[in-house]
């Protein structure tokens, strides 16, 4: 087994590469989505980032409060392009 | 955060793909340079679209400035020394009847005169390039494609050009928000900004879709105004197709992208000019059914996400850049009107010719704030999304 530890596994992200980015200044969440692509794997975000925040507190000192968490954005589950191009009354 | 200096040969206020590739050609040519932007880089427009990049046009204008863009894209990775995810899969325009067949063979005429590989296709022709395109439910009577038309990922060119800029001394300030813009007579004299004040020679607003607030700070009226625009994008599924397919008739546009995902969007009908942001299911819905018409295999296909982004449109959606008649050193870098990311490279080369050598070639007074005074715009009509 290897000792990587993956924090976005949509995105197949470990915590060293996010701690790099953190480190190239890349303090908050949505510059870390713009970097690596965090969260924007089909779970949108949900399996990664809280973890992710976690790590930016413990690397900048902020307090969980001050990182405020991306937007989520609809479909909140996945739809197939087929269902949404139904009309309503068929 | 670093401190601000308080005095810059240039300050640029916006830092999407335009401020972020400016900062990077003045600073080569040894100008101090520095960079305000709000919130994060790309969080504007360019951390929005869908960075398709085209050079089928109906302007002139558009077309060279595009043609010539793309060259650059084409030698970026080499001179930043970093990946900008550039992918040249074409684009495909689809033509949906004689009237716009004849409009179409007058645009490759004249964008062949320009020097650009483009062909007209038949119908059959249509799927040899994108299999999964139904001609019959698009209502295709043909096409035209470009092979050297693309997509680059936009925010890898744009942390590029940023990380290029601060390796060449440009100053680069996020979360630094512009509040204010000193004039002195009739010349710029000062940028106030949330964090002090930064004296310059040239100011630029390349501030996307609140350019217009920014011109304001000075008293000039810019007749931009900022529409919402929609986009989604679905889960990855295996390589299905290069190309981008668009059509100016439908608005629409889409392509599949390195990683296996479809992004595309489509005019809301009916949208009005705003800073309205909530996306719509009605942009879903009207989206789903033209592309599931479009292109029938894509139905079985999910949604992922959708999002919304401004396009800073002008009167003949083209952008407006150079200096402001009557206000020295106000240099303008707006109005893309949606196609802001593919012209960035050759805009940005001019302005740092015009600030640093002084050169002015007609496509800058072509492209003047001034144009719209009393003259008979062109519109440019080849216009997507
Ligand atoms: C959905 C969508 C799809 C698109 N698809 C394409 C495409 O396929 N191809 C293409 O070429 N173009 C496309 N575009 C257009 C393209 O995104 C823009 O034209 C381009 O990104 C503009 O870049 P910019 O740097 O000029 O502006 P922006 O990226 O908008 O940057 C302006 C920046 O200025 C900042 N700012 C504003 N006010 C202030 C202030 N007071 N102080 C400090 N900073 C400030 C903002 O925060 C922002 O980051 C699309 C746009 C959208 C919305
Ligand atoms: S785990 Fe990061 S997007 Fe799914």
């Amino acid at each position: 087994m290897s000792d990587k530890i993956f924090i976005c596994r949509c995105e197949d992200l470990t915590q060293e590469e996010i701690e790099q980015a953190i480190d190239e200044g890349y303090t908050t969440l949505e510059e870390l989505k713009c970097k690596l692509r965090l969260g924007m794997g089909p779970c949108q975000g949900r399996g990664c980032l809280l973890l992710a925040r976690r790590l930016l507190c413990q690397k900048t000192g902020k307090s969980t409060a001050e990182i405020t968490l991306p937007p989520s954005r609809p479909p909140f589950i996945p739809v197939s392009l087929g269902t949404l191009a139904s009309d309503k009354d068929e | 955060m670093n401190e601000i200096d308080h005095k810059a040969d240039v300050v640029i206020i916006g830092g999407g793909v335009n401020g972020c590739s400016l900062a990077y050609q003045l600073a080569k040519r040894d100008m101090k340079v520095v960079l305000c932007e709000k919130g994060h880089l790309c969080s504007g427009a360019t951390g929005r679209c869908g960075a398709g990049i085209r050079q089928q046009w109906s302007t002139r204008e558009n077309t060279e400035l595009a043609i010539k863009s793309i060259q650059i894209f084409e030698r970026l990775e080499k001179e930043l020394g970093l990946d900008i995810g550039l992918r040249q899969g074409g684009y495909l325009v689809v033509v949906h009847d004689e009237s716009e067949m004849s409009h179409a063979k007058r645009n490759v005429d004249m964008q062949k005169a320009l020097g650009l590989d483009v062909s007209i296709l038949t119908p059959d022709e249509i799927g040899d390039v994108v299999p999964i395109l139904d001609v019959k439910g698009m209502h295709a009577v043909g096409a035209t494609f470009c092979p050297t038309d693309g997509h680059v990922d936009p925010f890898k060119t744009t942390h590029a050009y940023a990380q290029a800029a601060i390796s060449h001394g440009a100053q680069l300030h996020k979360f630094t928000k512009v509040v204010g813009i000193k004039k002195e007579k009739n010349r710029i004299d000062s940028v106030l900004t949330d964090r002090g004040k930064i004296s310059a020679d040239f100011v630029v607003n390349a501030a996307g879709a609140w350019s217009k607030q920014i011109a304001e700070m000075v008293g000039v009226k810019l007749p931009n105004k900022p529409f919402r625009k929609e986009i989604l994008v679905t889960e990855r599924v295996k390589p299905l197709f290069d190309a981008m397919v668009i059509s100016f008739k439908d608005g629409i546009y889409f392509s599949q992208q390195e990683e296996g995902q479809v992004l595309g969007g489509i005019p809301i009908p009916h949208e009005k000019p705003g800073y309205l942001t909530a996306p719509t299911f009605d942009f879903l819905h009207h989206m789903a059914k033209t592309l599931a018409r479009y292109a029938p295999p894509l139905k079985h296909v999910n949604v992922i996400r959708q999002w919304t982004g401004y396009y800073d449109v002008t009167l003949d959606a083209r952008p407006i850049i150079g200096e402001v008649e009557g206000v020295k050193g106000f240099i303008q870098c707006n109005g893309f009107s949606g196609h802001g990311f593919m012209l960035s490279p050759m805009v940005t080369k001019i302005l740092t010719e015009y600030m640093v050598d002084r050169k002015t070639p007609r496509i800058l007074e072509r492209l003047n704030l001034s144009r719209f005074k009393g003259k008979k715009i062109v519109r440019e009509i080849s216009v997507v999304g």
